[in-house]
């Protein structure tokens, strides 16, 4: 049998979990919520976080534009996505919810814009 | 000098502004105006590209920057007009605005009621007195969160975290993303600044470590910061001899707390609560100023945006229902009185028969506690009584009590209780 503690963060109430797997039967037993079971065993078979950063975006207000995960991807593929992200150039204007990268090394997540980025003259024309 | 004037200006085009604007045009008021230092509306939320926003407001888990977005989208279909830009000098207790910018130059603004919601600025470097010179590279967390996620710089390869509050949490795992090594986090107190739910996905998921009762004592280095020395403390806070250890750094984040941007409040001769750091509120969230509301982190540091909105649309139907008269001139207050482990609660008073609706209170504890009992108390009545898991100071609490008078304060304990 494997035993694995976790805290769940799916709420404030941080629940201190156990995960029991005794050949592929996975009991989680601390968690006070139904999320809080399907969070603990997400967190031993597969930990999945929304991937949140930024890609070099050109003619826009800023030289930053930040991104979002559109579901959670796995941990484990996290670094895969990022070197992608930071070879990433979008041209200004980016639409708030636009998506930046479809399906993302295979992980069925697509990475979309999480602010709207207007071109650089036409702020300057507004001012 | 232009004079304009409006029904309800709101100070700030932050989360709490945003929401009061549109509140307040919900409650049919006319003339709306936000004014914003910034060029751009959403305030801080801006550059907090995190997710974990709107948890209990939209039931999702988004960005700040798609949190305000929202927002911001929905002030574009009103008349509400914003101005960016435009620095706010001096409001007055007859509720004018004295404010400036490139276009209008000076300006007087004569509003019907105000709400203040300029937010709150970080503790700096000389307010946490640490010694040694002040080299480059000794940055707030705030500061180091906009220059990596709006301007795209890295401020150092090599980082030392100083407090462990919530942005400093999300800031370790930010800069880890972005291949700048966070040597540790160092707090001071012996529990975590942070909500546990930032500790374990910013810290226990990249191997961060956390040293609790541990400080940084001195900052080494002259024109750019080359180490701290950190050591251990005890329960009083003083430095433990021996325990001293040098850590070589090129950058040292400063996340050691908030403090409400009051400056503005109490030029104008708003009462503030030395606990909050933040006006005294009515049930209304009104200032001791008849006519000026305020809502969000200038009211109280509230971490949560969710709240923050939530203060900003409380002060907003205050404010609405001040123009219209629908407010007594001159009330008088029954006391709300932070009882056991309660460090802070807002609203700090009631108004004398104006609480027809229930009212939301927001309250942070001393003390952490596995199972606390939440009482609400007036004189011998018990208003209500709520079980309450795993609480803590950095989590704010809120909850809706339906509150009659009956001449006596009103009197909130957390009291300690059984695990059942």
């Amino acid at each position: 049998m494997i035993r694995k503690e976790y805290i769940c963060i799916v709420c404030p109430n941080s629940c201190h979990m156990t995960v029991e797997d005794r050949d592929g039967e996975i009991t989680v037993t601390g968690n006070t919520c139904k999320r809080g079971e399907i969070h603990g065993k997400k967190e031993y078979q597969n930990p999945e976080r929304m991937l949140t950063t930024t890609v070099v975006v050109t003619g826009a207000t800023y030289p930053r534009l930040p991104v979002i995960s559109s579901v959670e991807i796995p941990k484990a593929k996290m670094e895969e996505c990022l070197t992608i992200l930071y070879q990433t150039v979008v041209q200004a204007p980016v639409k708030c919810g636009q998506v930046i990268m479809k399906n993302i090394c295979d992980t069925g997540a697509d990475i979309v814009a999480s602010r709207h980025m207007i071109q650089k003259e036409v702020n300057h024309a507004k001012r | 000098m232009k004079e304009l004037r409006v029904d309800i200006a709101v100070i700030g085009g932050g989360p709490a502004g945003l929401a009061a604007a549109l509140e307040a045009k919900r409650c049919g008021v006319e003339k709306i105006m936000i004014i914003e230092r910034d060029t751009e509306l959403g305030g801080i939320l801006q550059q907090c590209i995190h997710d974990g926003f709107g948890l209990h407001r939209f039931q999702k888990r988004m960005s700040g920057g798609q949190y305000a977005q929202s927002f911001i989208d929905e002030v574009e279909q009103t008349d509400i007009e914003v101005k960016l830009d435009t620095m706010v000098l001096e409001i007055t207790s007859e509720n004018a605005i004295y404010a400036c910018n490139k276009q209008d130059g000076m300006l007087k603004i004569v509003c019907g009621a105000i709400i203040l919601a300029m937010g709150c600025r970080e503790r700096t470097a000389s307010q946490v007195m640490i010694y040694g010179y002040r080299p480059a590279g000794v940055l707030t967390a705030g500061k180091v969160q906009q220059y990596i996620n709006m301007e795209g710089y890295l401020p150092g390869k090599n980082a030392v975290i100083l407090g462990s509050g919530d942005i400093g949490l999300i800031m370790a795992r930010r800069m880890t993303l972005e291949h700048i090594h966070v040597i540790g986090v160092y707090e001071v107190m012996s529990t975590p600044g942070g909500l546990t739910r930032n500790i374990v996905q910013c810290l226990n998921d990249y191997q961060i470590p956390l040293h609790l009762a541990t400080t940084v004592t001195c900052i080494h280095g002259k024109d750019r910061i080359e180490g701290v020395t950190v050591a251990k403390v005890d329960e009083k806070r003083n430095v433990i001899p021996g325990t001293e250890e040098y850590i070589p750094c090129d950058l040292l984040v400063l996340a050691v707390g908030l403090i409400p941007e009051n400056e503005l409040s109490v030029k104008a001769g708003i009462e503030i609560d030395p606990h909050t750091k933040g006006p005294v509120l009515d049930n209304y969230f009104m200032t001791s100023i008849p006519g000026i509301f305020a809502a969000g982190n200038v009211a109280a540091v509230f971490d949560l945006v969710d709240y923050v909105s939530q203060s900003g649309e409380i002060a907003a139907r205050g404010a609405a229902a001040y123009i219209k008269g629908e407010l007594t001139k001159e009330p008088s207050f029954e006391l709300v009185v932070p009882g056991e482990n309660v460090n802070f609660i807002v609203p700090q008073r009631l108004r004398k028969g104006e609480c027809k609706d229930e009212t939301v209170f927001f309250m942070r504890v001393k003390t952490p506690r596995k199972m606390a009992i939440m009482e609400f108390q007036c004189g011998d009545k018990t208003l209500l009584t709520r079980r309450c898991q795993y609480v803590a100071p950095p989590e704010m609490l809120s909850c809706k009590v339906a509150v009659t008078e009956d001449g006596s304060p009103l009197r909130i304990d957390m009291k300690e209780a059984e695990i059942r």
